[in-house]
């Protein structure tokens, strides 16, 4: 009891997790995310009465169109912003800790273990995990919109502009086009507004609201409790001290916790829409 | 009343004295004039018996064609004639018109309105004064008239317009003056009074209106187009080449004619956002499959959303001059269709035109690429949802455990710390 007061005094102690331009690009990713699929989910759903209402809302469908392609910009610099950090630091920093170890978002072995471990523990089979600095289900999330935006980013491309890509493609990859760019904006949607809001937000440890995405920070108790794995290899190494940071402005918070708010509430609304559609 | 009885009483005293007054009485009546008649229905006050009125203004008898004309009272009251009484007994025969318009009575005969009188005894129903009235007729051309072309509305809506006598003479079609009045057709007639719009006697006739289930009526299903070829002439030309037009000819008795897709009075126009939109689900009455496959495109989806910009059927298929795909002449036959899709898209070049604006990811033999595509994707949302689904749902139950367990054990903790106090 005492032990737990006398950590929780130091609670001010703070591990950096994301560096600010990663919280930008997360800001710009989210942001553009909710335009896209708010101005998108109408076409998919447009024999749905709220699908009218909702493209209304944004002016109709030329001015939600136009949103919609604007979104489409910021996600893809977005993507290539991230794309050439990676470069910059692969081949200019010449940091391969990118493409395997604890810091890379490849998967390894380590995950598939850690999914088997996770799920036992989940079942009362075992302790769980002692999680590094990406889970393999984050690990899932990055992949997916890895996936998600080159083929809703590549397929939005050609829909976009059909008559270009009619010279390199015969005409009925417009056909297809067309199919996963909604199908894969489903799953894209599906899966965020629900298994990425249940895995960052609303799993009973976090809820209602992990603020590190946009505060870039942990406590040192989320980090005991979260990523002890990480926590011990960084102390191991005799690097800690290189994480340790103050709190996030209180500001910080603040508008973090006011954003993902509203991001997370649109999101099932939306959410909610999709499974009125479907279900009725 | 007391007035109209006093006026009575002289007229009888002035026809009967004379007689009285020792005419010889085998000579035969003389027929009323005009003036003895008017004599008393030229007063206002003039009643039968039961108290309705019987009064004929002389300058409305006057101003109608027939006053105009020199027709005598007794040419319609024919059997007035031969009265020999005055006041005559106030049951008389009915005016009778096919003295006179003898084919327009025949052919009055033949139509919906003798039919219903005499089959259904349905007595709602007009007969000729009904819609020509009776003292005050005038010619179709005068613009006073009830049949002029700009009033005819008017005088069919007395009974079409109006919902009591809708209901009480069984007129299935309901209000159509209603429609007819918010159609194309009825504004172009009412606000703008265009002589050249049709009013009801243009599509129905006037004197041998029949149903529309009769093969000799104009609004008959395959007689329609011809109907309306008398103003759209173009029109009629292109649609009976049509396959629509050449399939309503052999007899078919599904495939369109004009008021399958424009409606009968509520016609609107072919540019307004409405029924653009509209129209698309009368194509899909027929071709459904057509419809569902549209309905999974951009062009679909955009249309179902309220919007009309993008190709909706008649943008590629034409409206009236409809061909099978493999007729030449054919919007969508492959000769044409790329100068169909340039009409939107000005880049569309022929392997652009290989775009399936009809694409069904359900048929292999049409859209094989599609169709594995969209299995495939269908396995990844199911299967991504449903280890995700799992995955989530396992650690939510678990998740609640440890941290009901945690609370539990904290709420412990602060008992016994208190008890140490």
């Amino acid at each position: 009891m005492s032990g737990e007061t006398a950590t929780s005094a130091i609670t001010h102690t703070h591990y950096r997790r994301f560096d600010r331009a990663d919280r930008i690009l997360h800001g710009c990713l989210m942001f553009s995310f909710l335009g896209l699929a708010f101005t998108g989910l109408p076409l998919l759903f447009s024999h749905e009465v709220w699908a009218a209402r909702l493209a209304r809302l944004f002016g109709g469908f030329d001015a939600a169109g136009t949103i919609h392609r604007l979104c489409a910009v910021v996600m893809i610099s977005v993507f290539v912003t991230h794309l050439s950090r990676l470069a910059r630091r692969l081949f200019g920093q010449k940091d391969l800790s990118i493409l395997w170890g604890p810091s890379s978002m490849v998967p390894q072995p380590a995950d598939f273990f850690e999914l088997i471990g996770h799920l036992r523990w989940f079942i009362g089979l075992g302790p769980q995990p002692k999680f590094d600095h990406f889970t393999y289900w984050e690990k899932f999330d990055y992949w997916a919109v890895f996936w998600g935006m080159g083929i809703i980013g590549g397929s939005g491309l050609v829909l976009w502009f059909p008559e270009v890509f009619a010279h390199l493609l015969p005409g009925w990859v417009f056909n297809i086009a067309m199919l996963i760019h909604g199908e894969e904006a489903l799953l894209a949607v599906g899966f965020i507004f629900t298994i990425h809001f249940f895995n960052g937000h609303l799993r009973p440890e976090k809820f209602p609201m992990d603020s590190v995405i946009f505060t870039g920070r942990v406590t040192v108790d989320e980090m005991e409790e979260e990523r002890p794995a990480e926590l011990e290899r960084l102390t191991r190494a005799g690097r800690i001290d290189e994480y340790v940071s103050a709190s996030a402005p209180s500001w910080v918070y603040r508008v973090g916790r006011s954003v993902g708010a509203v991001a997370v509430t649109l999101g099932l609304i939306m959410v909610a829409l999709i499974l009125f559609a479907v279900l009725r | 009343m007391i007035r109209a009885f006093t006026l009575c009483c002289v007229l009888i005293l002035t026809l009967v004295g004379p007689a009285a007054a020792g005419t010889p009485p085998q000579a035969a009546p003389k027929p009323p004039t005009n003036d003895d008649c008017l004599a008393c229905h030229g007063d206002a006050g003039a009643v039968r018996g039961d108290g309705r009125s019987v009064a004929v203004k002389p300058e409305v008898f006057g101003a109608s064609i027939h006053g105009a004309g020199g027709v005598a009272c007794i040419d319609c009251h024919a059997d007035l004639a031969k009265a020999a009484e005055f006041p005559h007994p106030e049951k008389l025969a009915p005016a009778q018109c096919a003295s006179c318009h003898d084919t327009a009575v025949a052919a009055y005969d033949t139509g919906v309105h003798a039919q219903a009188r005499r089959t259904s005894g349905n007595l709602t129903a007009a007969t000729c004064a009904d819609c020509h009235g009776s003292h005050d007729i005038k010619p179709s051309a005068d613009p006073d008239s009830r049949t002029h072309h700009l009033r005819l509305i008017e005088t069919c809506g007395r009974c079409h317009g109006n919902e009591e006598i809708i209901k009480r003479g069984k007129i299935a079609i309901g209000n159509v003056v209603d429609l007819f009045r918010d159609s194309i057709h009825g504004k172009a007639l009412i606000k703008s009074g265009l002589s050249v719009a049709p009013t009801c006697s243009d599509c129905h006739g006037n004197h041998d209106i029949r149903r529309k289930s009769d093969p000799t009526s104009r609004v008959f299903r395959k007689s329609i187009p011809d109907t309306c070829s008398k103003c759209h002439t173009g029109v009629g030309r292109l649609y009976w080449e049509s396959v629509h037009g050449t399939q309503v000819a052999k007899g078919s008795p599904l495939a369109p004619v004009c008021t399958s897709c424009h409606t009968a009075h509520d016609i609107r126009r072919s540019d307004v956002e409405g029924w653009k939109l509209e129209v698309i689900k009368e194509c899909g009455t027929c071709h459904e499959q057509s419809l569902n496959t549209y309905r999974d495109t951009f062009h679909g989806q955009v249309t179902a959303l309220g919007y009309s910009r993008v190709a909706s059927c008649a943008d590629c298929h034409g409206s009236h001059h409809i061909f099978p795909k493999a007729d030449a002449r054919s919007t969508v036959a492959p000769a044409n269709v790329v100068t169909t899709c340039k009409k939107c898209h000005f880049g569309a070049t022929a392997s652009f035109a290989k775009y399936d604006p009809h694409g069904d990811p359900e048929n292999h033999a049409r859209n094989p690429f599609l169709f594995y595509t969209s299995k495939f994707m269908k396995m990844l949302l199911f299967g991504v949802f449903a280890f995700f689904g799992i995955h989530t749902g396992l650690w939510f139950a678990r998740g609640m455990q440890v941290k009901t367990a945690g609370r539990m054990r904290r709420r412990k903790g602060q008992d016994s710390g208190e008890d140490g106090e």
